[in-house]
């Protein structure tokens, strides 16, 4: 049997699946002051009258290091960087100690200014002065070379608890987003270590002790140890929980839509052939730009429990939540209120939650029912406009090869999938409007938790080879090997795979769950100087797509 | 936060799958370590620099510019589509004001390539630059346009195409035509006799550095551009007049792109030519996105920069006094010119050679233009390439008048079919292209 569980905002979700379907579930309010309580609440009941050693994996996903972000909780870090040429770095500071510091790597990975160690003992003195435990070191191009961050490591080892490096955050280019990625993983770390390790403790003290998953933005998961290192990577994993939790329901070879329709927001993500849709550098969240792996996911400020107001003859619906839908005891009117006065929706208090339409019909000069059919229709209308301008977004989305741009993927969704309380009512009223086959996923109000408990491990790993310099690299895994003028396409995937694989295994993948792997990115160019060929210079990106692992996906149909 | 102060749009195309051939400077790689600066510098994020998607143009855009021979297929593949479609992304996006101005980065050049296209020269097979000016004329009714060619090379396809037109001023500077190719773009090449001095060509002397560059820009380039009053001003931002470049021999630096750029504050920029792949392209176009966006641009510096070692002698500074003061002398004089070139209504005929390099083709055309004082006059190229076919293309200007409308007509339709293997119209006026 597996569990996955998922803090979320209002409500922590936990299912125990079994190989004939859902053998328990369970609904516990969150209390963000205290998240490690309403994990180990959750877990105390589903636990209740199971045998903990039954028990074969655990994932768990949380807003921690959300919350963390959000309310900028976070310690005093020291940043490093060194730049060389180019945009000035003081425009990427991300906290007080934050230092700029000499040395220089170009594109190709030479060096063309050394590092200070003066410098670096000098800042060292500082930071040290200044209480800092935790430092991230970024050089630009790192991911060429990463010489100058080990180098200053290792000037500030005997100095700090615990350095972390731009190089193992991503083997993507963008020097600014590694420096805030780099900033965001020694920011949470002491957080991240203290919350997982209670949590460790607990469940051990229940009796259960296999090792613990943790669910990663990209939809993926990857164990407790190796998260220590990247604790950022937890970041806005909510959202993937529910789109993951959607995909046992997606048909195969088909673009699909996911509305995830909460009690604020609404997220929206796409599935091809059963896998989501990543970003294609990593986590954006208004200016937060960061290199981590995630899903593409946009949200748009509207749900169940959105507040309504009308200016001007005009409705408004949210982007504020002030309280559940007057018919549960809210203070405000909110579209879940126009459910019930339809009668689409029989829970709730039918005559609050009329008093609350009433005063919205009252100003847009309608009858009660027309007032909550307008609502009801306008919510549905602007999350699909958004949802259709996220699919002309990534149509539109710049090629940078002449095949590419002719034979390019189009994304033509063709069935739309509906997570969140008012799931089934929306699903009815989106294919009546616009008569695209729109699914209300079952059990569609624990289908994060779900999502939690079948994501597989997955990993990215990036690998260049450069026959001119004679040798291939793939720094964020710390590996470089020497290679010869007769190094071939072959040989480079074939390097990609081994690593991927070791990867893998290493942040908690069982060996059943190894197969799903595609490569990304391949480029291959002729170095040529003086109209001689000089070598070659491959690039690839592979990774172990997120989805899910294998044995229950059809006993939940 | 870093945010750009001029909205920016950018087009990158770098065309990774395309080549002339392996081992030729226009080639796959010549476009990937300034991806790789631009993408480590996180140039995409910045707020105000917007990225967009070629478009793709078609026949229709290229035949307002050239007369392809026999025609557009023979003469392209699916890259030229796509850069000139490119050029045309930012038009739109300047045109349409979703942007202040723009850069596109995109391959395969243009500015070697003719009104009359046999086959490819310089590098180019079509001008890019020039259809997209074409096309911003037709779809947005901008009259005045100034294009600046910074370009190592003398832009003598974007010269010869806006040769007649005295509502497109083009300035191209360039490392002297004794010393590089393609041997053109002397200051006496000034336009045809309906436009004299719309065409100023600004010769630079081996060795010119970043104080001459910018002398020429300040002292010369804008009093002009201020005389003239362009509705949009073009840069064909070519990058090859760099310190490293392998083809030329000048001394120009990424902190002069970005100066030069911030000076002449281009509408649209469009990527030329620039063949230090490595240690050039990535800084100058970052030094060109950063100038144009009004972003600082102080760090953008090659790691083996050394001003002392560039700069230039007394003897060049001396030199480029001299030709910036006689271009303004010719512009002065423009007026003049036109008036002595002529009487309305006369034909005048000019005979010209041209060598395409890159396809081993010999032309020789012969061109009839009428004089007149109220348009820049049509006119009609017989061209013979060898190897090659005979043509005949008879061009109508965009804001020809009446007179020289009809005149257009009459060079059609009085053509000797037993001549030419093909016949061309291109119609401005009325956006017509045909072929007999």
């Amino acid at each position: 049997m597996i569990i996955g569980l998922d803090v979320g905002g209002t409500h922590t979700d936990a299912v125990l699946l079994s190989s004939k379907g859902i053998e328990k579930k369970v609904k516990v309010p969150t209390d963000p002051s205290n998240l490690f309580n309403s994990v180990l609440s959750g877990f105390t009941e589903l636990l209740a009258t199971i045998d903990p050693g039954m028990i074969k994996r655990v994932v768990i996903s949380t807003t921690l290091t959300t919350n963390a972000l959000v309310h900028q909780d976070m310690g005093p870090i020291g940043m490093i960087v060194s730049a060389g040429p180019g945009i000035n770095p003081d425009f990427f500071k991300t906290c007080d100690h934050y230092y700029s510091v000499a040395g220089s790597i170009n594109h190709r990975g030479r060096e063309k200014a050394p590092i200070n160690k003066m410098e670096i003992e000098d800042i060292a003195k500082k930071l040290k002065k200044a209480g800092v435990k935790y430092i991230g070191v970024v050089s630009k191009f790192c991911v060429r070379n990463p010489s100058h961050e080990i180098l200053i490591k290792r000037i500030l080892n005997k100095h700090f608890k615990k350095i972390f490096l731009g190089h193992h955050v991503s083997g993507n280019l963008n020097f600014p987003r590694r420096i805030a990625t780099t900033h965001l993983n020694a920011a949470v770390f002491d957080l991240h270590k203290a919350f997982f390790q209670a949590v460790k403790k607990s469940l051990i003290e229940k009796g259960l002790t296999i090792p613990i998953q943790i669910l990663k933005a990209d939809g993926g998961t990857m164990t407790l140890e190796s998260s220590m290192d990247f604790p950022g990577q937890t970041v806005l994993s909510g959202p993937a929980a529910s789109i993951m939790g959607a995909i046992p329901h997606a048909p195969a070879n088909q673009d699909v839509i996911v509305l995830d329709i909460g009690g604020t927001t609404t997220d929206i993500a796409f599935l091809v052939d059963k896998a989501p849709l990543l970003e294609p550098v990593g986590i954006k969240r208004g200016r937060y730009k960061s290199l981590i792996r995630s899903l593409r996911t946009d949200s748009k400020g509207i749900g169940g429990d959105s507040t309504l107001r009308v200016n001007q003859g005009e409705l408004f619906i949210g982007p504020d939540r002030q309280g559940p839908a007057m018919a549960f005891g809210g203070p405000a009117p909110t579209p879940t209120d126009a459910l019930v006065v339809l009668g689409v929706m029989d829970e709730g208090d039918k005559d609050k939650a009329r008093s609350g339409i009433h005063e919205i019909a009252k100003q847009l000069a309608l009858s009660d029912t027309d007032a909550a059919e307008q609502i009801f229709k306008k919510c549905c209308s602007v999350i699909l406009k958004k949802t259709f301008e996220m699919v002309d977004q990534l149509n539109s989305q710049p090629v940078y090869t002449v095949h590419d741009f002719l034979e390019g993927y189009k994304l033509s969704p063709q069935k739309i999938l509906v997570l969140g309380g008012p799931a089934k009512f929306f699903a009815k009223k989106i294919e009546e409007l616009y008569q695209i086959e729109t699914m209300a996923v079952p059990e569609s109000s624990v289908a994060n938790a779900i999502g939690a408990a079948l994501a597989r491990t997955t990993c990215e790993v990036s690998l260049n080879a450069d026959t001119e310099q004679g040798i291939m690299t793939a720094h964020e895994e710390g590996f470089a090997e020497p290679i010869s003028k007769t190094y071939s396409e072959d040989d480079l995937i074939e390097t990609a795979y081994s690593l991927l694989r070791e990867k893998a295994l290493n942040s908690g993948a069982d060996t059943e769950n190894l197969d799903e792997v595609e490569v990304i990115e391949f480029q291959k160019f002729n170095i040529v100087r003086n109209f001689s060929p000089r070598g070659k210079i491959y690039r690839t990106k592979i990774q172990l797509k997120p989805g899910l692992i294998k044995g229950f996906e059809t006993v939940l149909h | 936060m870093l945010k750009a102060s001029n909205k920016t749009g950018l087009v990158f195309f770098p065309a990774f799958d395309w080549a002339i051939d392996p081992t030729h400077p226009e080639r796959e790689e010549r476009l990937l370590y300034t991806q790789d600066q631009v993408v480590e510098e996180g140039i995409f994020d910045i707020q105000g620099i917007i990225e967009y998607k070629p478009e793709l143009v078609t026949a229709r855009d290229i035949q307002r510019t050239h007369f392809c021979v026999p025609d557009e297929k023979s003469m392209t593949t699916e890259s030229h589509f796509i850069s000139a479609g490119g050029a045309i992304a930012i038009a739109n996006a300047v045109m349409n004001k979703e942007v202040k101005n723009g850069f596109a980065l995109v391959r395969p050049p243009g500015h070697h390539s003719m009104r009359v296209t046999h086959g490819g020269r310089g590098f180019c097979h079509i001008n890019i630059e020039a259809i997209m000016v074409e096309y911003i004329r037709s779809q947005f009714g901008v009259k005045k346009i100034a294009i600046i060619d910074t370009d190592c090379h003398h832009g003598d396809g974007t010269s010869d195409i806006f040769w007649h037109d005295p509502d497109v001023l083009f300035i191209s500077l360039h490392q002297d035509g004794r010393t590089m190719y393609p041997g053109t773009g002397f200051p006496d090449e000034l336009g045809g006799p309906n436009s004299k001095g719309s065409n100023l060509n600004i010769p630079l002397p081996p060795g010119t550095s970043t104080e001459g560059y910018l002398y020429v820009i300040r002292n010369c380039i804008l009093p002009i551009l201020a005389e003239f009053k362009p509705d949009i001003i073009v840069n064909s931002a070519g990058q090859d007049n760099h310190y490293t470049d392998p083809l030329t021999n000048m001394n120009f630096s990424a902190q002069g792109y970005a100066k030069l750029t911030d000076l002449l504050k281009p509408d649209i920029a469009v990527l030329e030519g620039g063949y230090a792949i490595e240690g050039a392209l990535p800084y100058v176009n970052l030094g060109i996105i950063l100038a144009m966006a009004g972003i600082d641009y102080s760090g953008v510096v090659e790691p083996d920069y050394n001003p002392e070692k560039l700069k230039q002698s007394v003897s060049i500074t001396d030199k480029i006094k001299k030709t910036t003061d006689q271009i303004n002398d010719y512009w002065q004089q423009r007026n003049g010119f036109r008036e002595k070139s002529g009487k309305p209504g006369e034909l005048v005929i000019r005979h010209k050679e041209v060598f395409y390099d890159t396809d081993n083709i010999f032309e020789r055309q012969k061109e009839t233009i009428r004089i007149c004082r109220d348009c820049g006059g049509s006119f009609e190229i017989d061209s013979k390439a060898t190897p090659g076919h005979h043509i005949l293309g008879v061009h109508i200007p965009i804001n020809a008048c009446k007179n020289c409308r009809e005149k257009g007509y009459d060079f059609f339709e009085e053509a000797d079919k037993t001549k030419y293997e093909r016949i061309y119209l291109q119609d401005r006026p009325k956006n017509h292209y045909e072929i007999k």
